[in-house]
């Protein structure tokens, strides 16, 4: 099915009133998922966004709850505030990689209400790729730069219009707003050939969990590291990096609880209250970032928990590539121990 | 460039074969166009991968004390100057650092090409220009035009620091530095100057890639990682965005060599130099002092001289 874009923007400024609507907007130095009045707003030629959309669901700087104590009295108060939201324009790979923060934050032993609650009330609007950057490299984990797994509603951009799959129940409830009208046999030739292109550049993925499995006490550590600045670009540009703390903001007799994005190469990731910490050098940290994108979470979730964007080879101010780094992985000769 | 290349491997593959050094950090190709990507090299057979061009835009100060053992370091003019401080402030032994100095006419702004071109395809550099293929068209650029912002006004291309020299020197003017860029800052309402800021500081999403760049953010405990005292919390927010970013320029007071690694470190694209180079004119302004141009002498603020004008304290 599809939709001309005109009548697509007319809908789109009707949900306006009902959703909080994030899409991509120009910000001046690149694409930013903003709040939009108006399709008009919308940036509909990029390739990504700089900052994945995940800070929707699991926002860098989170305010858990509030307490203030008067005398003997003690008020606790719940600071989750959510709103109905469509996230439009969100690309195959951060779509896939909600649905792997999903198996972070709900799954058969916990649900997190801050992240499940705004996810429940969320539509992921997808939008295939049509152009794809040399950083990217989302084939090499079965994401088809125009799939639409982790979408609701999916679109691929035909020029005037879009076509449209429905992909889930939340999706059908959208598109029942939008007058589809049936594609055309050049329409869906074009639709066929987007959905059959794959990232020219791929990695090898197939021995990697296994590889790691035995490599903790490899000297591939050892170098891999060296230039490694220890910032938190890459964690903080990742769509699927989820690792947080938890921390009193206290004034007086009353405070906050919040929960910030932390990062494997953070000076306070993982320091113990003791002052020790089990992984006190970059070694560790960038044993513990690939092990555990390519291997833990594996064995705990099933799935990698790296989706090609790219956002980390780009954003790196010393040019470390991931695909470089698990490609030497792949290839570290096992020391016998 | 070739020949500074082969010379530059020669020096490398004679100083670890004969045991001077353990390591040589300099850079290899990187994996994305116009990218060149820090190196360390351990082994004599390594040393091939050495390279040198307008791409080589990281400084490689920041590096050195981290390193164990003894290194050698390929610096540029700003890598030499960041040295020298590290130098003054007691934060390395002289004779574990070997300094292969190199002349840097400047490195590559990245940005405004991709800016214009969009992702970088492909690339090459030849006799001054540079050819970019991109997603959305090719365009060949004069050095000049795409040469960063720190190194049209950079007044040290010639390291200030070194145990050899390859290739030839750069001309210096000698005339006093100009700070153009500020004062036209300067010149700017209060209000036009908090605007920009306020713009600044909000794109800035306290990764600490422009801390973690800079050679002379080396505090074992940075403020902003301080839990007791609490400085700040982990808010991004614009009010939280700048104490940091100001916190850390006044910890550069007289320190700050000016590489911009900061700058160009930064993801988000925060001109963040605008507030490092106020700070810089000041330091020059009110003490005649720029830091890092030799070996010894003292950071600016470490030294205390009754003739310190405070005109920031009493009417002078």
């Amino acid at each position: 099915m599809k939709i001309s874009k005109e009548k697509f923007g007319q809908a789109f400024d009707a949900l306006v009133a009902d959703y909080k609507v994030i899409a991509p907007v120009s910000d001046g130095s690149g694409i930013a998922f903003t709040e939009v009045k108006s399709f008009s707003d919308v940036k509909q030629d990029y390739l990504n966004s700089k900052l994945p959309p995940k800070a929707f669901f699991f926002p860098q700087h989170e305010k858990l709850m509030s307490y203030k104590k008067e005398g003997k009295d003690v008020t606790v108060k719940s600071e989750l505030k959510v709103e109905n939201t469509i996230l439009f324009g969100i690309r195959p790979c951060d779509a896939k990689g909600m649905l792997l923060l999903d198996k972070v934050f709900k799954n058969d032993q916990y649900t997190d209400p801050y992240y499940y609650e705004r996810r429940e009330k969320a539509v992921i609007i997808g939008l295939g790729c049509t152009k794809i950057a040399p950083t990217c490299f989302c084939s090499s984990f079965e994401i088809s730069p125009a799939g639409s797994e982790g979408s609701d509603l999916f679109l691929i951009d035909l020029g005037d219009s879009y076509e449209v799959e429905v992909v889930t129940e939340k999706g059908k409830a959208l598109a029942d707003r939008l007058a589809l009208a049936e594609l055309t046999a050049d329409e869906q030739a074009l639709v066929d050939k987007i959905k059959s292109a794959e990232t020219p550049s791929k990695i090898d993925v197939s021995n990697t969990t296994s590889k790691l499995d035995k490599m903790f006490n490899s000297p591939y550590w050892d170098t891999l590291q060296e230039k490694c600045l220890g910032c938190n670009v890459c964690s903080f540009s990742c769509p699927t990096c989820h690792c947080f703390d938890i921390s009193e903001e206290v004034c007086k007799n009353e405070g906050t609880r919040v929960r910030t994005w932390d990062a494997c190469m953070a000076p306070l990731f993982t320091l113990h209250g003791s002052g020790h910490n089990p992984r006190d050098n970059k070694k560790a940290r960038w044993r513990q970032r690939l092990m555990h994108k390519f291997n833990y979470f594996v064995h705990n979730n099933g799935s990698m928990s790296c989706v090609g964007c790219g956002r980390c080879i780009k954003s790196c101010p010393v040019n470390m590539d991931i695909r470089q780094v698990v490609d030497g992985a792949n290839k570290a000769e096992l020391v016998v121990e | 460039m070739n020949n500074i290349i082969n010379d530059m491997r020669d020096k490398a593959r004679q100083l670890l074969a004969e045991g001077k050094v353990d390591v040589v950090i300099g850079y290899e190709k990187g994996s994305l166009p116009l990218k060149a990507t820090p190196f360390f090299a351990h082994s004599p057979a390594e040393v091939d991968s050495l390279i040198w061009d307008e791409t080589c835009e990281n400084n490689l100060a920041t590096y050195v004390a981290k390193t164990p053992g003894k290194k050698a370091i390929v610096a540029k003019g700003c890598d030499s100057r960041a040295l020298a401080v590290l130098l003054q402030e007691n934060q390395l032994v002289r004779d574990d650092l070997y300094i292969i100095g190199v002349s840097c006419a400047g490195v590559i702004d990245q940005r405004k090409i991709v800016a214009e071109v969009g992702e970088i395809l492909e690339a090459g550099i030849n006799d001054g220009k540079i050819s970019v293929k991109g997603m959305a068209g090719d365009k060949e650029y004069l050095f000049a035009e795409v040469k960063d912002a720190t190194c049209q006004t950079c007044r040290y291309p010639n390291p200030v620091l070194e145990d050899v020299h390859l290739g030839e020197t750069i001309a210096v003017s000698q005339e006093a530095p100009a700070f153009a860029d500020v004062i036209a800052l300067e010149e700017k309402s209060a209000g036009e100057r908090q605007d920009y800021f306020k713009e600044q500081m909000s794109k800035c999403i306290r990764c600490y890639a422009c801390r973690n760049a800079c050679p002379l953010c080396y505090c074992q405990e940075c403020f902003v990682d301080c839990n007791s005292p609490r400085w700040l919390t982990g808010g991004v927010n614009r009010a939280e965005n700048l104490f940091f970013q100001a916190g850390r320029v006044l910890h550069l007071a007289g320190r700050c060599v000016d590489c911009g690694a900061c700058t160009r470190a930064c993801p988000q694209g925060v001109d963040i130099r605008a507030l490092n180079r106020k700070m810089t004119k000041d330091v020059y302004t009110m003490y005649n002092h720029e830091a890092g141009i030799s070996e010894d002498g003292k950071p600016a603020l470490n030294e205390y001289t009754t003739s310190d004008p405070e005109q920031f304290l009493v009417k002078e």
